[in-house]
């Protein structure tokens, strides 16, 4: 036995260091990812790829059954079901990350100041933001809406503005446990400035905890966004969404099931795909806390 | 005596968020672009007359004078006007809240009757294929929306089976059984992912609880299995399943709003539907107002629950 050996690796095999080799091992989370970037790259090359003009209507084939000509069938007005999926995933992908990105400008910074100035700052904004969060998420998107009217991206802003208060909280977690951290406090005996403690001590510790929440928003916004356009609210025709596909596909679904069942299916592979990869990156991350919700 | 003192201390704690809620909706009035005194003083109407509705209005006051008076308004039932149909907007509501309030209930027993026992069940036989198809299973629940759940159910069991109905609803003192079948179908819908939410709570509260010693000291007494699930595990298994439920109703509340538009129920959500094609907004802030204030009671129930569950909480 040589004395370089350490007795405990012969056990087991050291564990993986880093964060990709981690994410890599979880086989759900990678095939998840796979998943996501096919959808994204189809949603990319949409133009080249889709096998007819998504907005020709050709009212000889109006609710056509899968064929050999329409992959996945054609709806009410005669025009190619995949086609279609496949401009609609453009618009539902990018209407998530503009929701999600409004959340966390509004989010992020708020949560930084609660969690890192506490006292009476703190209490204002959780009291505003535990307040926020009890109307439900889809009535207050509804209400909002309403106040500024139908459209796309009214809809991803009232989405936004919905769940900054959950980016808001998970940040302010994170904050308030790295705060009284020893290093935390030896910076500031060394006089760093606040920001500078933000940003080099605080916000490393967050981005953890952050980026999990915002790859489950990501999939709670593309839900949301597809309740709003189910209802009207959002995207507005002749432009569709997956949710507004399936809201104009779900009045003829007696004749024709397949445009319903495969808009419905994309939308929760898609959401499960980012629920997954955000269950995978929070196992992934080294010395995470579960903080917030 | 202490179970007072709890209780005081949780309203206590609710009343200021009751307050907190009303000052939003009340912002949410006030963000709102376009002039209210110009809307109702009507068209073409003169400086005077504008300035005479917003005097009458109250809209000349100071900001925290007129939250004032709309908060008592509030607590006096007075939600205001519709702009379209001039009925009071809690009249509005409250006509439709039965619907709205039976569809979460019955989502929220679904949920319970799916969740409980499929969550107790993978927690004992962990790592076995049922506890496997579970996990599954509940990630599915979890992404697919609930509009595209209660769509493969009205395809199914209503367009093509025939068993159910697929739209309307009847009030339960008209027809207790045609009540109960109409809302089958949407409450499955909502309470799908109600039922996948909890049964991973509850199966994750069990696997926690049946490796705590008092579980061994009851199997070493010779309790049955089933005993010390009921008895000793459900118990102390509640408290974090309780509080996932209570999270669900609100997004029960939310969730009505698209399965009353698919099963054409004439609730609450589908009345704030049509307020924003409307714009009716004293009818949209009243809906936002009165599912918060639901939710928060909700909340207030859950945290009195858990006095019940677990002792030591009214103690401490």
């Amino acid at each position: 036995m040589s004395a370089t050996t350490n007795p405990t690796a012969a056990v087991a095999l050291p564990p993986p260091s880093s964060f990709l080799q981690r994410y890599c091992r979880n086989r759900t989370a990678l095939i998840s990812t796979i998943i996501l970037i096919a959808i994204v790259m189809i949603a990319i090359l949409a133009p080249y790829i889709a096998p007819h003009d998504p907005a020709r209507s050709s009212l000889r084939n109006i609710l056509k059954a899968p064929n050999a000509v329409y992959w996945l069938g054609s709806d009410d007005l005669g025009r190619d079901v995949l086609s279609r999926l496949m401009y609609a995933s453009r618009l539902s992908l990018v209407a998530s990350v503009q929701a999600v990105a409004i959340a966390l400008v509004i989010g992020l910074p708020l949560g930084l100041i609660a969690g890192y100035v506490g006292g009476w700052v703190d209490t204002v904004i959780s009291r505003v933001n535990d307040a926020l969060m009890s109307f439900p998420a889809l009535i207050l998107a509804v209400v909002i809406v309403g106040l500024i009217g139908p459209s796309l991206s009214n809809a991803m802003t009232a989405i936004g503005l919905v769940y900054a208060p959950r980016i808001m909280r998970v940040v302010r977690g994170s904050t308030l446990s790295v705060r009284e951290e020893v290093y935390v406090r030896a910076a500031r005996a060394l006089g760093c400035s606040d920001a500078r403690i933000i940003a080099l001590h605080v916000l490393p510790n967050v981005t953890g905890p952050l980026v999990v929440q915002a790859t489950v928003l990501m999939g709670q916004a593309l839900l949301a966004e597809a309740g709003l356009s189910f209802l009207g609210l959002g995207v507005q025709p002749p432009e569709a969404s997956w949710g507004a596909m399936l809201g104009t596909a779900f009045p003829y679904m007696a004749q024709s099931p397949t445009p319903t069942i495969a808009a419905g299916l994309v939308i929760s592979v898609t959401v499960l795909c980012f629920n997954l990869i955000g269950d995978g990156i929070r196992d992934s991350v080294g010395r995470m806390r579960r903080a917030g919700d | 005596m202490n179970t007072f003192r709890y209780l005081y201390r949780r309203l206590g704690s609710t009343l200021p968020m009751l307050v907190m809620v009303g000052l939003i909706t009340f912002l949410l009035i006030h963000i709102t672009p376009g002039d209210p005194a110009a809307v109702v003083a009507g068209e073409n109407a003169s400086q005077e007359a504008i300035d005479a509705a917003r005097h009458r209005l109250g809209l000349d006051q100071p900001f925290l004078v007129q939250f004032w008076h709309w908060l008592v308004a509030v607590l006096h039932g007075d939600l205001g006007t519709s702009f379209t149909s001039g009925k009071p907007v809690t009249e509005l509501i409250f006509d439709r809240m039965p619907i709205t309030l039976s569809l979460t209930a019955g989502a929220t027993l679904i949920g319970l009757l799916i969740a409980v026992p499929l969550g107790v069940f993978a927690a004992t036989k962990r790592g076995s294929w049922l506890d496997k198809v579970t996990i599954f299973g509940t990630s599915l629940g979890i992404a697919a929306p609930e509009f595209f759940i209660g769509l493969l159910l009205v395809l199914l069991i209503a367009l093509e089976l025939g068993w159910l109905p697929a739209t309307g609803y009847i009030p339960f003192e008209e027809d207790p059984v045609e009540w109960a079948r109409r809302l089958t179908l949407p409450s499955i819908t909502l309470g799908l992912g109600v039922a996948a939410e909890l049964a991973r709570q509850v199966r994750g509260a069990m696997i926690d609880v049946l490796s705590r010693d008092y579980i061994q000291t009851a199997r070493a007494k010779g309790l049955s299995g089933f005993s010390i699930i009921i008895k000793h595990g459900l118990k102390n298994a509640a408290i974090p399943v309780v509080t996932v439920l209570g999270l669900q109703v609100r997004r029960l509340l939310g969730g009505t709003v698209i399965v009353e538009q698919i099963f054409a129920m004439n609730g609450v959500g589908s009345l704030a539907v049509r307020a924003v094609f409307l714009r009716d907004l004293p009818v949209l802030l009243g809906v936002a107002l009165t599912t918060a204030v639901i939710v928060l009671i909700v909340n207030l129930l859950v945290d009195m629950s858990y006095g019940y569950f677990d002792p030591k909480v009214r103690a401490g």
